[in-house]
């Protein structure tokens, strides 16, 4: 077993440890914690595939993103009440249903193309590169999306405004 | 000194206590011992079976209990003979140490830098080629790199010293210049990825803890002479600057103390998450092109990304401490933190769009030829860019004007309210950790990185000279000592806008941003773009706004220079007569 295989099944226990602890926690902020380590740790495995941009942007996005899971927590959820999250059991089911459908098409998806896992042999594929393509090959795609979010923030901006009296 | 300081704890322990009966009885003790060893090492050479390795142990044992006796009898003689001048020197005897330190770390380096040129020339950059020892000497004598012989032999890394025989299967090592041979048996083992890794990882922890500490009594030194006062003036003899030291050991020695309702495990994790990313973010920060632990062709992203994780660590302290105080610190904190990371965000890009790259020491290494082509003197909007980035940074850091998380007078200490000891001195490990990356950042984006102000070709020649040559190339021109330099300057900064800024409300430090500085920063990353695709490089146009900005810039630093004149020459009336008695030389 060579250095990187243990470093991924490392990686991948502690990623599913924290996703677990994601779904079990019945506080909102150890929740938040858990995705943060979730989602930290898929940045580390990113950057053990050599995608250091990728596991850069994770990083920042989902770190951020976070902040704001833990402050909403914080300002919808009392502490001092204690309050907790308990699911109802047809939510449950719901959840299940969800989930299940999920793995399925994954696991369909990882059947269908697995083959030979191999590391990027290139070593000149770096963040350049994914800027050149982004800003030619995929430019339709990119500008689409772009105008997607800025749609979103517009959106948002107008949702927060003060209702006119 | 009336007070009882730790210096003198530590005299009294080593020098008045210690009465000459307890070297004699130690010395005595040890000579035994030592007597003792040799007996049994003398027996355990003729014993059989058994009796053998019973020997070899009480050899073993009697050894290090003599060895431990005859030492303690050493230091105890030693701290009496020269413990008075040890405490008066004690200063003196740091700082040179750390020179001797950084000097001893820095000569190896430099012929490692150059060995490492040697190995690319003959199989490109990034690879590891194999060189004897006989190179290595050939390097350590500065010899031309076209005399160096590298044999290719398929390995990785180069031959170990024992196996570097030349033709005539004649060992080379230690042949012709004894001093080299140390210098290359020295060198030997920096080839490998595994030993450079871990110096740089000693090199980082220290090289922080260091800082901190530094930085925490520098902090106080300027506060107190901007109000007046002494600042730490007991503890080490020479103004205070023991003082970190001996807080440290208060710290460790405080009860670790939390609440009955807070969170315990959170509250437990919540300063190594602040602290952690911040000592991390120095694995990617070069203190040169070569003085790096990692170079990440997205270096600058990686910082931010640590950086922003850092700040989760805050927020977590201040929600897990279940105090009213230390949760509204983390809410101003991540409100703060949220506004401010998109005008830093475009500063940022500014640089990034001129120079093209994230890497950082490629940003760096484009601006060698000087100070007027340091990054913030492109143009107008790189000037800017810079101007933002030291702003935002501020609030990033929770330096005033913006320390709203902490704010003393309205929120006791904020978020770290809860904590004592060891866990709250991370909290502030992390702080000036972060002020001094920072500060490194911007000058590596826009400050010439780790070139002084001459421009570097003017040394050119000294590059390929006698190591004396080098070195002083180094620490004229082009070294990890114009970085540190640079960055304890806007530490300085920093510092200096902490003891004269108020501090703003929470609606205003809002209102600077989104107001201010986010259309400010929008306008400058607009501006940025039209000029990178309107003025050509060497257009008049941008001939001229180089002139201009660099004349600001140097402008900014005479008028800094002239205030520092314009203060000293007022002393009295400025800072009074006490701080006046004290001053250094004084």
């Amino acid at each position: 077993m060579t250095g990187e295989a243990i470093a991924f099944y490392l990686l991948a226990a502690v990623v599913t440890a924290f996703a677990l602890g994601c779904v079990l926690a019945s506080n909102i902020v150890r929740m938040a914690l858990c995705l943060l380590g979730t989602l930290g740790g898929v940045a580390l495995l990113y950057f053990l595939m050599a995608a250091n941009f990728l596991g850069a942007i994770q990083l920042i996005v989902y770190a951020g993103g976070t902040l704001i899971v833990i402050v909403f927590g914080v300002m919808l959820t009392s502490r001092a009440y204690g309050t907790k999250l308990r699911v109802r059991p047809l939510e449950m089911i719901g959840a299940a249903v969800v989930t299940l459908a999920l793995l399925a098409g994954l696991t369909a998806i990882l059947v269908r193309t697995a083959g030979p896992v191999v590391s990027p042999s290139t070593p000149d594929f770096g963040v350049a590169q994914i800027g050149t393509e982004l800003l030619s090959t995929y430019l339709v795609p990119f500008e689409v999306i772009s105008v997607l979010l800025l749609a979103v923030m517009i959106g948002a901006a107008y949702l927060v405004q003060p209702e006119k009296k | 000194m009336a007070n009882f300081t730790v210096e003198d704890a530590l005299r009294s322990r080593w020098s008045a206590s210690a009465k000459p009966r307890a070297v004699r009885t130690f010395a005595v003790l040890g000579i035994v011992l030592a007597v003792a060893a040799l007996g049994l090492g003398y027996l355990a050479s003729s014993a059989p079976g058994a009796g053998y390795w019973l020997a070899v142990l009480g050899t073993a044992l009697a050894g290090v209990a003599a060895m431990t006796c005859l030492g303690a009898a050493f230091v105890i003689q030693f701290s009496r003979l020269v413990g008075t001048w040890l405490f008066r020197l004690a200063f003196l005897i740091f700082v040179g140490g750390l020179v001797g330190i950084a000097l001893l770390a820095w000569v190896p380096a430099l012929l490692y830098e150059q060995v490492d040129a040697a190995v690319a020339d003959h199989y490109g950059a990034g690879a590891t080629g194999v060189l004897t020892v006989a190179d290595l000497e050939a390097v350590g004598w500065a010899l031309p790199t076209d005399s160096i012989e590298v044999r290719r032999q398929g390995a990785v890394g180069w031959a170990p010293p024992t196996d570097s025989i030349d033709g005539r299967g004649k060992a080379v090592v230690g042949s012709a210049h004894p001093t080299a041979s140390f210098l290359a048996y020295a060198l030997w083992p920096l080839q490998f990825r595994l030993t450079r890794d871990i110096l740089a990882l000693v090199g980082v922890v220290g090289f922080v803890s260091l800082l901190a500490m530094f930085t925490i009594w520098w902090e106080r030194k300027v506060a107190g002479r901007m109000q007046s006062r002494l600042g730490p003036m007991r503890v080490g003899g020479w103004h205070g600057w023991a003082q970190s030291m001996a807080d440290g050991i208060k710290l460790l020695q405080k009860e670790d103390i939390y609440l009955e309702g807070a969170d315990r495990p959170l509250f437990k994790l919540a300063p190594y998450i602040a602290f952690m990313p911040a000592l991390a973010l120095f694995l990617a920060l070069p203190f040169s092109a070569a003085w790096i632990c990692r170079d990440l062709d997205i270096g600058l992203l990686f910082i931010l990304a640590l950086a922003g994780i850092g700040v989760l660590g805050v927020i977590v302290a201040g929600w897990a401490s279940n105090n009213k105080w230390s949760l509204l610190g983390a809410m101003r904190e991540a409100c703060q933190m949220i506004s401010y990371e998109i005008p830093l965000g475009f500063a940022l890009l500014v640089p990034v769009m001129t120079t093209g790259t994230l890497r950082l020491t490629a940003i760096g290494e484009l601006q060698a030829g000087g100070f007027h082509t340091w990054l913030a003197f492109q143009s107008p909007f790189t000037l800017a860019a810079a101007v933002l980035f030291f702003t935002a940074t501020l609030a990033a850091c929770k330096r005033a004007p913006f320390d709203l998380p902490e704010a003393e007078s309205e929120l006791v200490a904020g978020v770290y309210t809860e904590y004592s000891g060891f866990r709250w001195s991370l909290f502030f490990f992390a702080e000036y950790a972060e002020m001094f990356a920072v500060g490194a950042l911007a000058a590596i984006l826009f400050f010439g990185a780790w070139y002084s102000p001459l421009p570097a070709n003017w040394g050119a020649a000294w590059l390929h000279g006698p190591l004396w040559q080098r070195a002083l190339y180094g620490i004229l021109f082009n070294g990890p000592l114009w970085l540190i330099f640079k960055g304890f300057f806007f530490l300085f900064v920093q510092i200096w806008l902490r003891w004269t800024l108020p501090r703003i409300r929470l609606d205003q430090v809002m209102y600077a941003c989104v107001q201010v500085m986010l259309p400010l920063s929008m306008l400058v990353l607009l501006g940025a773009t039209f000029w990178a695709l309107l003025v050509p490089h060497g257009s008049m146009l941008a001939v001229v706004a180089n002139l201009a900005c660099t004349a600001l810039g140097v402008g900014a630093v005479l008028a800094i220079i002239g205030i520092v004149f314009y203060g000293y020459s007022n002393r009295r009336q400025l800072v009074g007569t006490l701080a006046i008695e004290h001053w250094p030389g004084s």
